[in-house]
């Protein structure tokens, strides 16, 4: 006997069970997604430590920073190594190795954050600018970018740094501006392509003013690669911060330990107490690759396409 | 006309035809007779597909057909049939991870399922050649279209670069392309999506081979070139004695060119027959349902279109009983309770506990 | 084609045209009067009298600019504060070290990196791929200066394998002609010259090579997998060509592409990463120069030698994108 069919539950009894993810804002997958990548769990672990340490630095220090009380414990040939009270032992300056190591996370976070943030702000400027006052300011706006982009971005940093000074602030305002045009091709780029897309032809047509369509609804939109960008950038800017104080143009104050610096001084007592320059070197690029790992993670996770 | 979907009653003539054949276990090939004429001889083929940490998909199971010199087959299916997962299985260019391939692929004396690599890299190009889907992904950008025939001809036979040549411009000129000297030398990109798929019917055809197999050739392309292709592929076939295998989900592209059809449903062969037979008598509710979807001209106007209820995920199991079985209008007791077997009655196959009824509609074949 | 290097080339002459200008901008904006800043600390009132009469300081800032531009032209740039040398001719001088140095690093990076890179991604996922991935990060975060060092340590050092500075062993009295010394040593038949030269290349190479190196087994790694999957690659093992083949014309004609372009923005990171690593090895070029000059403040050869740096690297950009006409025929129709 056969039954008759009927296109209602019945069916379901049959169907499959769909796999979907019911009403996700962008967000909430992408953090999902997030929490599954294994790589940018590390990098966001690193990054967790690095900012702990750098904020707590005063706290977790056994010391004030660069104190050089232990001077003459230092000879011409040796620099002391791990002893009670010194977890790495002293610099050639004689101060405790570990303190300045510390402190120099601190350095670096703050350089960086606000390079970066500098950067950030003064390339969405003038990526707004380019993208979305039309075709002239475009042009105007991107070749000034492409002069910045011509010369590659330490030298950039380094002829700031000559301009302004030898400071902390300089050093960030000399990175920042190494990053301005990073962000700006991103935010325009970013404009651009969405200038075209359906929901700003709606809200045109609406009669939506251009800074209302821009500032609600093409820079949220921009948010997450801007994200991404910022935190790559941060890896960069704490290299360079290391390159600048290399290049002797960093912060002259003795009293700011940086790890730069430090692998400076360290280069002369190299072959005897190589460690001098181990622990400065390893903790740019562990900082570095933390935040590298946590920006690539975020990078994959925001992308709609899900690529392996 | 529209009455062959009625419900047909179990002890008809045709049933007891069907009960002597049907063998143990199923699908009974019976005497399997060396057959001279036989160039492709698909046996059991199985392919599952499992990614690690996922549950393993078997997209083609208990497929088994013949491919005769000369013989012109159709492989019809919907996305998801497993059409497309055969042919690739049996040109052997399933990815190694991941995969696993059970059967038996004859051809030539050889099984090309245990084949080396290097034998199948002899055959490809060669004895077997194949049309894809997408024509404006399917050819190299980069290289020139000239050189990309000219290539599968030097792998294959010792010619000097001229005759390479000539040989394209033969071919091109074959699947009408105007100017194919000048065409040679252009890119892809410089071509629009109907003379790709020319330019790939040309290099599939290149070294004369004894099988072709057309993945849903005209799929990717607009209505109106749709016909010229199947024109095309309709000519230089005949012209040139090549064995066809046509993958489609369109039955009409079928039907004006096929003399054997295998309908495929969720991954197995439901129904086989020959052209004339499935669109006369079709017996598989699937196949009838297809038939009957299709919009007629000669309609009256007003009338419903008539689609196969549910949706192609509204799927069972093949272990747990019928596939089509939540869609199927004919469906009885045991579509739900154990898998149907292939029952084999001539020409034809069919895998259904409760086919469509002897008297049904006349399809005029397109 | 031709229109589309006249249009890239017309874009470089505004870039150019600004950059002259932010420079000229640049070291007026110095602290102190650009007199000054041009002397240092052996300003004399005399001295900067002479100076501002010659580089045109007392006059209005159009004119200024005219005769910057007019100096310019006739590749006048000032000379150094500090050894009084010419700006342009020390750079001259200088500029093939970097040269060699840079090619150096390039080869490594390209030559290891692009197999590297096709490696990991055919076997992607495997364990092959996860150690050149992680290889490839390590690569990317590693300051230049902090791998010199340890380069320096570790081969120079305590092995023993290879010299820890310089160009060139001075005991080898080498002539030189162009003064690229392996170019050199050829040219003079000096072949333990060029050798040495070789020799002296390597660590430096391989430390100011390792980011571009990690960064084009990254794209490559990337390129070769998206080409694996696309359908003119399946085409092509339908065809039954030989893998070598699909590889060569099919893989990696397609493949390559993105790293062409990356190899114009290494040049960048090369050229500042000079600056880095011909310190750590003494090695002489014009980066080794530009860090005395900027621990010295010596503000004509700063702004002379960023002026060339930024030159270069526009050009070199421009003729990456000009061949990507020659290498991608999608991009001619434009």
């Amino acid at each position: 006997m056969t039954i008759p069919v009927d296109t209602g539950p019945g069916i379901a009894a049959f169907a499959g069970t769909a796999d979907t993810e019911q009403g996700d804002s962008l967000w909430r997958g992408a953090f999902r997604r997030l929490r599954r990548n294994p790589a940018a769990i590390i990098g966001a672990v690193i990054v967790l430590a690095f900012v702990t340490v750098a904020l707590l630095a005063p706290l977790l220090a056994p010391y004030r920073a660069a104190s050089t009380q232990w001077a003459d414990q230092v000879t011409p040939t040796t620099v002391p190594g791990p002893s009670p009270g010194h977890l790495l032992g002293l610099d050639r300056y004689g101060s405790d190795l570990y303190t300045q190591l510390l402190y120099g996370a601190r350095q670096s976070l703050i350089v960086g954050v606000v390079a970066t943030l500098i950067g950030l702000v003064a390339g969405l400027a003038l990526g707004i600018l380019a993208g979305g006052l039309g075709r002239a300011a475009d042009t105007v706006v991107m070749r000034f970018v492409d002069i910045m982009l011509s010369i590659p971005g330490l030298l950039l940093a380094v002829s700031v740094v000559a301009i302004l000074g030898q400071n902390q602030v300089s050093v960030m305002i000399a990175i920042g501006t190494a990053q301005v045009p990073i962000f700006a091709r991103l935010l325009r780029g970013s404009m651009l392509s969405q200038s075209k897309s359906d929901y700003v032809l709606a809200a045109t047509s609406l009669g939506l003013r251009r800074r209302t369509i821009v500032l609600g609804h093409v820079l949220p939109n921009s948010l997450g690669p801007t994200i991404v960008q910022a935190t790559l950038n941060l890896a960069t800017a704490i290299i360079e911060v290391a390159a600048l104080s290399f290049l002797g143009l960093g912060d002259p104050d003795p009293a700011v330990a940086e790890w730069g610096r430090m692998l400076v001084a360290a280069q002369d007592r190299f072959s005897q107490s190589p460690q001098l320059a181990f622990y400065p070197g390893f903790a740019i690029a562990l900082s570095a690759l933390g935040f590298t790992l946590l920006g690539e993670g975020l990078r994959e996770a925001l992308d709609p396409r899900q690529r392996r | 006309m529209k009455d062959f979907a009625r419900l047909s009653t179990p002890g008809s003539a045709d049933d007891d035809m069907t009960e002597l054949l049907q063998g143990p276990g199923g699908a009974d090939r019976g005497l399997e007779m060396p057959d001279e004429d036989v160039l492709l001889s698909v046996r059991d083929l199985r392919v599952v597909f499992g990614a690690r940490g996922r549950k393993p998909v078997t997209a083609v199971d208990e497929v088994s057909f013949d491919v005769r010199r000369g013989e012109h087959v159709g492989l019809v299916g919907e996305s998801g049939s497993g059409k497309s997962v055969t042919s690739l299985a049996v040109m052997g260019l399933l990815p190694k991870r991941g995969v696993r391939v059970d059967g038996r692929v004859l051809f030539a004396g050889d099984d090309l399922l245990q084949a080396s690599d290097n034998r199948l890299r002899d055959v490809r190009g060669k004895d077997i050649a194949m049309v894809f889907q997408d024509p404006m992904t399917s050819l190299n950008p980069v290289v020139p279209v000239g050189r990309q025939i000219t290539e599968v001809i030097h792998r294959h036979h010792d010619v000097s670069r001229s005759e390479a040549v000539d040989r394209a411009v033969q071919l091109l000129r074959r699947v009408s392309i105007p100017d194919a000297p000048r065409r040679i030398k252009e890119y892809p990109h410089q071509l629009s999506g109907g003379m790709r798929q020319r330019v790939l019917i040309a290099m599939a055809l290149a070294n004369e081979p004894r099988l072709l197999i057309a993945d849903e050739p005209t799929t990717a392309l607009d209505v109106t070139i749709q016909a010229q292709i199947l024109e095309i592929l309709k000519e230089v076939v005949a012209e040139s004695g090549t064995a066809l295998i046509m993958i489609t989900h369109d039955l009409g592209v079928v039907a004006g060119l096929c003399d054997s059809v295998h309908v495929m449903y969720s991954g197995r062969i439901v129904e086989s027959a020959r052209r004339r037979d499935l669109f006369g008598r079709p017996r598989h509710p699937y196949t009838g349902g297809l038939l009957n979807s299709i919009p007629r001209m000669d309609t009256p106007r007003g009338q419903a279109l008539e689609p196969i209820p549910g949706s192609p995920t509204d799927l069972l199991p093949w272990d747990e009983g019928c596939a089509f079985a939540p869609r199927c209008t004919n469906r009885v007791d045991e579509c739900t309770e154990s898998p149907p077997a292939l029952v084999v009655n001539g020409s034809r196959e069919l895998r259904c506990y409760n086919p469509l009824d002897a008297s049904d509609r006349e399809a005029v074949a397109r | 084609m031709l229109r589309f290097a006249l249009r890239r080339l017309a874009l470089m002459v505004p870039v150019l045209v600004g950059l002259s200008v932010l420079l000229f901008a640049w070291v007026r904006a110095l602290p102190g009067s650009p007199a000054r800043a041009l002397l240092g600390e052996r300003a004399t009132p005399a001295g900067i009298a002479q100076i501002n009469q010659l580089y045109g300081f007392d006059k209005s800032i159009p004119q200024q600019y005219a005769t910057y531009i007019g100096r310019l032209i006739h590749l006048d740039f000032g000379s150094s504060i500090r050894d009084g040398r010419p700006v342009f001719g020390s750079f001259v001088e200088q500029f093939p070290g970097t040269v060699e140095l840079a090619v150096a690093a390039l080869l490594f990076a390209i030559c290891l990196g692009v197999p590297l890179g096709y490696l990991a991604a055919r076997r992607q996922g495997g364990p092959v791929d996860s150690l050149v991935v992680s290889g490839s990060l390590l690569g990317v975060v590693t300051p230049v200066f902090f791998l010199g060092i340890l380069l320096k340590l570790v081969f120079a050092e305590w092995l023993h394998w290879l010299p820890t500075s310089q160009r060139q062993d001075p005991r080898i009295n080498a002539t030189h002609i162009t003064n690229f010394y392996v170019l050199d040593g050829i040219l003079t038949r000096e072949w333990n010259s060029s050798w040495d030269a070789i020799v002296h290349l390597i660590l430096p190479g391989i430390a100011l090579g390792t980011i571009p190196l990690a960064i084009i087994v990254r794209i490559t790694r990337a390129s070769v997998s998206e080409v694996l999957g696309e359908d003119y690659v399946r085409t092509a093992d339908s065809k039954g060509l030989k893998p070598s083949t699909i590889r060569r014309r099919h893989i990696m004609r397609n493949a390559l592409l993105p790293v062409v372009t990356t190899i114009g923005l290494q040049t960048g990171l090369l050229l500042s990463g000079a600056v880095l690593t011909e310190t750590v090895f003494a090695f002489n070029g014009i980066g080794a120069y530009l860090y005395t000059a900027i621990s010295q403040r010596d503000y004509p050869v700063l702004q002379g030698y960023i002026l060339f740096i930024a030159l270069i690297y526009s050009t070199i950009n421009l003729l990456v994108d000009l061949s990507y006409g020659v290498i991608d025929p999608r991009v001619r129709v434009t």
